[in-house]
């Protein structure tokens, strides 16, 4: 469903990933490690479209279309959703409101009508006692004072409502209990489906002992250094990132430290 | 939009010459209209027209000979900048022609193609068909053209109808309060308003009763070249609570049109009057040409004790906004509130603000007022909050948040303080923003479009004033902000 052919992307002046080739078929759950600065939240957010990341070079097909020429919104619509590592607060903008408005769109780019009222508030209460959130958020205002914790289980939450084809988690982990983890794995693995693809950006391997991934791939540097199944995660827990560093040409370039 | 050289960047450039002024049409209907021009003739014409007893036009003869010693003292000291304007090259009574050459006595003899014009601009006059729970008194250029579910308050003892009617029946309460909030000596628009003044509405609301529907007045200009000089007076007796709202368009017109209007509350003891008003006249294109100079002076007195008066404004629309509704707090206990959302956009200039002037006891202020500036426009907010030696207790709060879209656009604020009596509690807090990237992305990111993310933002930050507006009038305010920002992100 997913092709990735040679993508370069930059910040400004800024070369963070150097040619990136990935496949991810229908039903897989990919996850992607690597070292602070190594571009792995780059890639995720290149594929989203965030807009200050510039496409240098390479090509991205989702379901055979040109992701890469599409605006967020359409990537959006056409399936692609992105669990962000800072969701940023939206002031005045009700929770709920601003869950409807987007399923309403994603629904009218499917061809479906706007959905209910009360169906949508059905629907909100069951994905979000899917991830122990609490129904208090849903009144207030997108993210606005909400805890870290909070903000992931909301991202998780918006994930199940949404129901995206291609699920991007930027480091959803990172910064949570464990309590919280769990429920936030809980959540992932719930939406996985013959259907549906993940790829789990992520820094640690802990994360990997609740969602068991097909495939773990290592960005060092802005490319893939190596490539495994989850076996892999493992061996980068015990040894570290270093040891392939040295399998990959060194850089003349700045690597990004801006970039984790 | 895709920026050509990057598919990734969402471009912003601005696509202004979308912009639609959907109210900018003109209504086809005989007036009878005034030659351009002002001097005391055309001043007893007004008076002439509108048969007003003597003493009327006495009050107006003597603010026309102060206005024309005021003749240098324009003020120029607001934040906006535009070309001397030639008061002899304007009309200053123009009215729509019944079949009498009188107001129309009821619905059947106004001019169809005006109710249908009306209907155009959301305000149906067919009381059957009339919005549910609203008086409307509609105003044309100078005059009242039907005012809708009079008969039903009158058996509440509310009097709801134009000025000039007001005049002929309820002079003892003109006489009583006309002025009295708002002086013809007051300010150089104020006293060109105080001579020229053509309709407007009056309110009174009898000691105790709670008026069970908002009232409105529709302004609408029509006639080109002419200005707008209307006159609004609202009082609460005693014990009485009413809701009034105010809304006004205006066609496109290639010259600047002049509306300097006058609007005086008066509060008296446990009474509240809320006034709100969305304000929509042209704004001009999208070069600046044409667009209203809306010059006008609003202020509120709370004279009894516990009364309160709160203003909300949606300011969207005119080329040059200079008005400061104002409360002048001086019963014991009484509070005065000022919530307003003022949208400049393109080569708008905006300089709004409040002015509260304590002198009671334990009075309370609080102005909430955000500014939003796009394209090339320039908004201010300027305040003053005053607490006179007698003020003991007074307490204020205020808050200032602007937002900025685009680099080309500008956003003041000039809060002024006074205090004269230490016991005096003042808050002061301002903010200025963006619609930051990581917003728009965030909500793009969802599969809302650029736009309607770019709207869902603003309309998070004008959440606090929209609440503060009855239902409908808030829905109305959501639409005049999405019809303003259209265009504002690409």
């Amino acid at each position: 469903m997913l092709e990735v052919h040679d993508l370069h992307a930059s910040v400004g002046e800024i070369k963070i990933l150097r040619g990136i080739n990935f496949t991810v078929k229908k039903g897989e759950t990919h996850a992607i490690m690597g070292p602070n600065g190594s571009g792995k939240s780059t890639f995720a957010n290149v594929l989203a479209g965030r807009p200050e990341y510039t496409v240098t070079k390479g090509e991205v097909l989702l379901d055979g279309k040109n992701l890469l020429s599409m605006e967020p919104d359409v990537r959006a619509r056409e399936g692609v959703f992105l669990a962000m590592q800072y969701p940023v607060e939206l002031p005045g903008v009700r929770y709920n409101q601003f869950l409807k408005a987007a399923l309403d769109a994603i629904r009218e780019h499917k061809g479906e009508d706007q959905i209910d009222i009360r169906a949508f508030n059905q629907l909100l209460k069951e994905k979000g006692d899917l991830v122990e959130i609490n129904p208090d958020l849903m009144r207030r205002n997108v993210n606005e004072g909400f805890s870290g914790g909070e903000k992931k289980r909301s991202e998780i939450l918006q994930m199940a409502l949404l129901e995206p084809h291609l699920a991007l988690l930027d480091e959803t982990d990172s910064g949570l209990d464990i309590d919280a983890l769990k429920t936030v794995a809980d959540g992932v693995n719930r939406l996985q489906d013959p259907e549906k693809s993940v790829i789990l950006v992520t820094h640690y391997q802990r994360l990997l002992n609740y969602i068991s991934p097909d495939f773990v791939h290592v960005l060092i540097d802005g490319k893939i250094a190596k490539s495994g199944d989850h076996k892999l995660a493992l061996e980068l827990e015990n040894k570290g990132y270093d040891w392939l560093r040295e399998t990959i040409p060194p850089v003349s370039e700045t690597s990004g430290e801006s970039a984790s | 939009m895709t920026n050509p050289n990057n598919p990734n960047v969402i471009s912003r450039q601005s696509k202004i010459d979308d912009q639609e002024y959907k109210w900018g049409f003109t209504i086809d209907v005989d007036s009878d209209v005034a030659p351009k021009g002002l001097n005391e003739d055309i001043v007893r014409l007004i008076s002439e027209k509108k048969s007003e007893p003597p003493w009327m036009l006495e009050w107006r003869l003597r603010a026309f000979r102060l206005w024309e010693k005021m003749r240098d003292e324009e003020p120029e000291w607001a934040n906006v900048e535009y070309p001397s304007i030639d008061y002899q090259d304007i009309i200053y009574y123009a009215s729509p022609l019944t079949k009498d050459n009188d107001r129309p006595k009821s619905l059947d003899e106004v001019d169809p193609e005006m109710l249908q014009a009306f209907e155009k601009l959301g305000i149906p006059l067919n009381e059957r068909e009339a919005l549910a729970g609203v008086a409307v008194d509609a105003v044309m250029d100078s005059s009242s053209v039907t005012t809708t579910f009079k008969e039903k308050l009158e058996e509440l003892g509310i009097i709801f109808c134009s000025f000039s009617e007001a005049i002929q029946n309820h002079p003892e309460l003109i006489k009583k309060y006309l002025g009295t909030v708002v002086p013809y000596s007051d300010n150089f628009f104020a006293t060109l308003n105080s001579a020229v003044f053509s309709d407007g509405s009056f309110a009174y609301i009898p000691p105790g009763v709670r008026c069970p529907m908002e009232l409105m007045t529709y302004f609408r200009i029509n006639e080109a070249d002419s200005g707008q000089f209307e006159r609004t007076l609202i009082i609460a007796d005693k014990g009485s609570y009413v809701s009034y709202l105010e809304g006004c368009t205006a066609p496109i017109r290639k010259k600047s049109q002049l509306h300097a209007a006058v609007v005086e509350l008066v509060a008296l003891d446990d009474a509240e009057i809320k006034y709100s008003t969305l304000q929509n006249w042209y704004p001009g294109d999208k070069d600046g040409q044409g667009g209203v100079y809306n010059f006008v002076t609003k202020r509120g007195k709370a004279q009894g004790i516990n009364s309160k008066i709160s203003w909300t404004q949606v300011e969207t629309g005119s080329a040059i906004t200079w008005k400061y509704p104002s409360v002048i707090l001086q019963g014991d206990n009484s509070s005065g509130e000022f919530y307003s959302v003022a949208l400049v956009n393109n080569h708008q200039q905006a300089d709004t603000g409040t002015k509260m002037t304590h002198i009671g006891k334990n009075t309370r202020s609080t102005i909430i007022a955000k500014g939003i500036s796009a394209g090339k426009a320039e908004n201010t907010y300027r305040g003053l909050v005053k607490i006179m030696p007698s003020a003991e207790g007074a307490k204020n709060f205020t808050q200032c948040d602007s937002l900025l879209i685009g680099d080309q656009c500008g956003a003041h604020t000039v809060p002024y303080i006074e205090v004269k009596n230490p016991t005096a509690q003042i808050e002061h807090e301002a903010t200025t923003s963006k619609v930051s990237d990581d917003q728009l992305f965030y909500c793009m990111q969802r599969g809302v479009s650029a736009e309607e993310s770019n709207y869902m933002i603003i309309n998070g930050f004008c959440r606090d004033i929209f609440k503060e507006l009855p239902f409908e009038f808030a829905v109305e305010a959501g639409n005049l902000l999405r019809v303003s920002l259209e265009g504002t992100v690409g």
